[in-house]
Parts: structure tokens; C-alpha cells; sequence
């Protein structure tokens, strides 16, 4: 991050992970405090937001605490061949809030891809998952050579990104 | 495992206002000069109240931030999920060790031989690795490291 413009983003960073100041301007309060105006910070967010650096700005719930208790990441075992065409199927299911492709860790880790479904309790959950892994079947018929569910029993950590104020 | 971890549905103790709110603050947060005004005319709500039912929200933790969302790898970052299998006697003891890190961005426990995985988010690619190397020196254990290799779907809003 040498250039002047990726410096700005990265100050942008440390100024807001931890989220905006709750005043009637917010934007105005950042910008005073990096030492530029409103209209080049709302500017330089706009081509944030357009460049994908920032994904979205706005509210980060607490799942539990709005009555999603059951938080299942499901992960499968695809052959390589079709795991990228299972993915997109995944991914696109209503029910499914992330769905990636990672790494095997063999012999302890035997599965590729991950999705995250979020439900009001642990039976509902897997009874979706139940259904989904019955139509995955169907549409690719033997892809799928294992699955498990991993539901989640405490959040330990949830502070998000912390980059340092110092490059 | 401390009662703050402990995960609780305080779902009930809230009102349909505040379930409208952060309905809405899932989606675009405006970038006009009085946004939480703009946001409370959506909803029928006085300026104040937003901001004094945000600031209620994020002290209950029933949201854990609000602000821009990064995707730290547009601008040289890395995000990696990893995970360890923690002997049960020693969870507590590690998971405060690991979570000492500033880079772990979050934390869960799960049901499984590999039962805690986090988050690691680093300002450059290389900072992963020696993030979980540090990490391990520091509890002795092993840290698997699953980098997303594609990202087929991200949609981070739940309903309230």
C-alpha cells in the first residue's frame, strides 16, 4: 500500500472496524477525524463499496440473540470435478447464508465445501439439511460422498477485522 | 466457559421496532449527512430513537457492530478460517490464548473433534501463516488452516 489512494482506504479501515460513531453525522465525524472532508470520505466510500473492498455497511446481528440459535456449518465432500458445480447449487439455496470451497486437511479433514445454514433451532436445521442433501443427490447423483453438520455451542470472539493504526 | 459466551436467545426482549431497525440496518446504511435521520423516516421513527435503539442494541450485544463490512483481500488483507482440536480440560485456557490474538476476528466453539474455529483476518497474505505458526507456539497445539478457495455465496442478513 505505497500509493496515496490505497493509503486513504487503509486509514478508512482503522478509523471505521470498529464501527461508525452513532451521532446525527456520522460520516462527517470520520471524515473530521482522518482530516478530509465529508464529501471525499462519502466519495471514496461510494468507490469502496463499487471496488468491493467494503462488502456492505450496516448491522452485524448477534444470530442468537435475534432467535437464530441454531448456526450449522455443513460441510460435504465433493469430488473435485464437481464441487464447483455443487457449489453454485448450494450457494444459491435460500436457506444457505455462505458457501465456500476449502482445502481438504487429510487424513483429519475430508471435506471441501462449506455452507453455513442458520435456523431457529438445531432440529430444524437439520432437517434442512436433510432435505438439501436428498435434492443434491438427485441433481448430481453420487457427488456427495460424505457430509456432517457442525452446530456451533458458544461464541468465543466476535470483534471482526482489527488492522493496526501503523502500516 | 463464562456466562458472556454462553450463547442466549434475548430474542423476546425485543419489540417489533427494534426487529424493524435492524431489518432495515442489514441493508444499505445511506451515505448522506444525517443517515440515522434518513433511516428512522423509513421506519416512523425520530433521529434520537434510532440512535438510542442502536446504541441499546449494540450494548445488549444483540448486534455485535455497525459499519462498513471489509473484504480486507481487495486491499491486500486475508481473511482464513482455522480451526484446532483443543483437549476438553483445556478449552477455556486456549480459547483465552486465542483469542489474545488480534487478528482472530471471531471465535466459535463447535461440536466436532475440531471444535473451535476462527477467523483470522491479517493486513497481508503472508500474515495468515505466521499468525497460526504464533498461535500454535503459543498452545502447543496444531491450527488447520482452510483459506476459501472460491466463494460461491455471501449474504450476511438475517432476518430479525
Amino acid at each position: 500500500m505505497s500509493t496515496g489512494a490505497d493509503e486513504l482506504d487503509r486509514r478508512i479501515v482503522v478509523a471505521t472496524q470498529g464501527g461508525l460513531p452513532l451521532v446525527s453525522d456520522p460520516w462527517g465525524a470520520v471524515a473530521a477525524e482522518l482530516g478530509i472532508s465529508a464529501d471525499e470520505l462519502v466519495g471514496r466510500v461510494e468507490s469502496m463499496l463499487e471496488r468491493g473492498v467494503i462488502r456492505r455497511i450496516g448491522a452485524v446481528p448477534n444470530h442468537y440473540a435475534i432467535g437464530y440459535t441454531a448456526n450449522g456449518m455443513s460441510v460435504w465432500d465433493v469430488a473435485d470435478e464437481t464441487v464447483d458445480a455443487v457449489g453454485e447449487w448450494l450457494g444459491a439455496l435460500p436457506a444457505v447464508t455462505h458457501c465456500y470451497r476449502r482445502p481438504r486437511r487429510l487424513p483429519d479433514w475430508t471435506y471441501n465445501l462449506f455452507a453455513m445454514v442458520h435456523g431457529r433451532s438445531r432440529e430444524a436445521v437439520r432437517d434442512q439439511l436433510e432435505e438439501i442433501a436428498a435434492r443434491l443427490e438427485a441433481r448430481f447423483p453420487g457427488a456427495c460422498r460424505a457430509r456432517d453438520v457442525l452446530f456451533s455451542s458458544a461464541i468465543l470472539k466476535k470483534t471482526g477485522l482489527r488492522i493496526g493504526a501503523a502500516a | 466457559m463464562s456466562a458472556r459466551s454462553r450463547p442466549a436467545d434475548v430474542s423476546g426482549a425485543l419489540d417489533d421496532t427494534d426487529r424493524a431497525l435492524i431489518n432495515v440496518l442489514q441493508g444499505d446504511f445511506p451515505l448522506s449527512r444525517h443517515p440515522f435521520a434518513d433511516v428512522g423516516a423509513r421506519l416512523g421513527l425520530e433521529e434520537a430513537d434510532v440512535l438510542a435503539r442502536l446504541r441499546r442494541l449494540l450494548d445488549a450485544r444483540v448486534l455485535t457492530r455497525f459499519g462498513p463490512m471489509f473484504q480486507i483481500e481487495r486491499i491486500g488483507g486475508a481473511f482464513c478460517l482455522a480451526a484446532m482440536r483443543i483437549p476438553e480440560e483445556r478449552f477455556g485456557q486456549v480459547a483465552e490464548r486465542v483469542n489474545e490474538f488480534a487478528e482472530v476476528a471471531h471465535n466459535y466453539r463447535r461440536d466436532h473433534a475440531l471444535n473451535m474455529w476462527f477467523v483470522l483476518a491479517t493486513e497481508r497474505p503472508e500474515g495468515v501463516a505466521d499468525c497460526a505458526r504464533r498461535i500454535e507456539a503459543a498452545t502447543g497445539l496444531p491450527v488447520f488452516l482452510f483459506p476459501k478457495e472460491r466463494e460461491y455465496f455471501v449474504e450476511m442478513k438475517l432476518e430479525a
